[in-house]
């Protein structure tokens, strides 16, 4: 049916599907500046051997064999290169606190300002995910300051909602006086103690 | 008597650590952002991929030519695909209180820009992004990794 060469020719195809699923790739890696400006570092590990980058922008070529060698990036050949995939990075998760008028859930005159940004940012975020967690000072006593840390959170939430965020991934804690911004004394006014504080992801 | 307190003691102890478990441990990651074609593998299944879809451990996220993903894990960590990149999602806890947990990725093939979240922080040694040739530990990090491997 298959002449001998038919046979060496189908072994060889064979032996190469073989090798082709047991090939590793050719990788090139690139640490990038930290947005916030601080220090970082990769180690790279293969069969060959070990690497570490530590300077914005150094990177490494990585052969099939597993062999490192050093590689020349900037910040114009990352554009370059990777523009597209750096460009569908979502958003970084962001933070934002507001502050309170004493034994209410009213917004300071100060954080009612600063409410319209965290509304137009929040809005515009894709697929947002918002934790909001309430806070109170020591004023009271723990069960009142529980439900108003709690009301606090929930009033953000129906505030931002009803503004056109999505409410979809939206939770709310309170936390009552345990977890004071600035440690007191119990029973002392401390404004910043007073707050709400929304992390979207 | 004694005994007995100290084995309920416990056992309540265990049920109040399993249930906090539960409940810091809930998600995984979401898709933000889609451009063109991209899938999520899961047990077998396609899934199209689209913005507010939510990941689970095992997924592979799968691009098309000229499409991109753009997802956000549960520690904050940002992940990028560029086209033709496939992404396996091997192994992600969290612990939302502690900030502690586990992250496992490879990049069988493609591009992958990586903005590290909290893991790379509290957990540095249990953060590693692998191609099939290359293993990588992060600290702190941002960077991106490339892979010409044949086996997708």
């Amino acid at each position: 049916m298959f002449s001998e060469l038919d046979l060496r020719f189908i072994a060889l195809l064979l032996l190469s599907f073989v090798l082709g699923a047991c090939a590793t790739g050719k990788d090139r890696i690139v640490l990038l500046p930290n947005k916030d400006g601080s220090s970082s570092a990769l180690t790279l590990k293969t069969s060959k051997g070990e690497t570490v980058l530590d300077k914005p922008y150094s990177a490494a070529n990585v052969a099939e064999s597993g062999a490192i060698t050093p590689l020349e990036q900037n910040a114009e050949s990352v554009k370059t290169n990777y523009g597209n995939v750096l460009s569908a990075q979502p958003e970084r998760p962001v933070s934002y606190m507001l502050y309170f008028i004493s034994g209410t859930d009213e917004l300071t005159p100060e954080s009612k300002v600063m409410l319209q940004q965290v509304k137009a940012e929040l809005k515009a975020r894709a697929a947002p995910e918002i934790t909001a967690i309430g806070h109170t000072d020591t004023v009271g006593k723990d069960a009142n300051n529980d439900n108003l840390s709690k009301e606090r959170a929930t009033t953000m939430k129906n505030v931002l909602v009803a503004y056109g965020v999505s409410g979809e991934h939206f939770t709310v804690a309170g936390r009552g006086e345990r977890e004071l911004l600035v440690q007191t004394a119990d029973g002392v006014d401390e404004p910043k103690n007073r707050r709400v504080e929304i992390n979207v992801r | 008597m004694l005994a007995i307190k100290r084995e309920n003691w416990i056992i309540s102890l265990i049920m109040l650590f399993a249930m906090f478990s539960v409940n810091a441990l809930a998600g995984t990651g979401m898709v933000k952002s889609v451009k063109g074609d991209v899938t999520i593998k899961r047990e077998g299944k396609t899934l199209n991929a689209k913005a507010g879809s939510l990941l689970q451990v095992s997924d592979t996220i799968v691009t098309g030519p000229d499409s991109t993903v753009g997802i956000t894990l549960e520690d904050g960590t940002l992940l990028s695909a560029g086209p033709n990149s496939s992404l396996a999602l091997n192994k992600f806890m969290f612990d939302s209180t502690t900030n502690k947990g586990a992250l496992d990725a490879t990049l069988k093939h493609g591009t992958l820009a990586v903005v590290s979240g909290k893991l790379s922080k509290t957990s540095p040694d249990a953060v590693t992004y692998r191609t099939p040739t290359t293993i990588l530990g992060v600290r702190g990090t941002e960077f991106v990794i490339e892979t010409e491997s044949k086996d997708k």
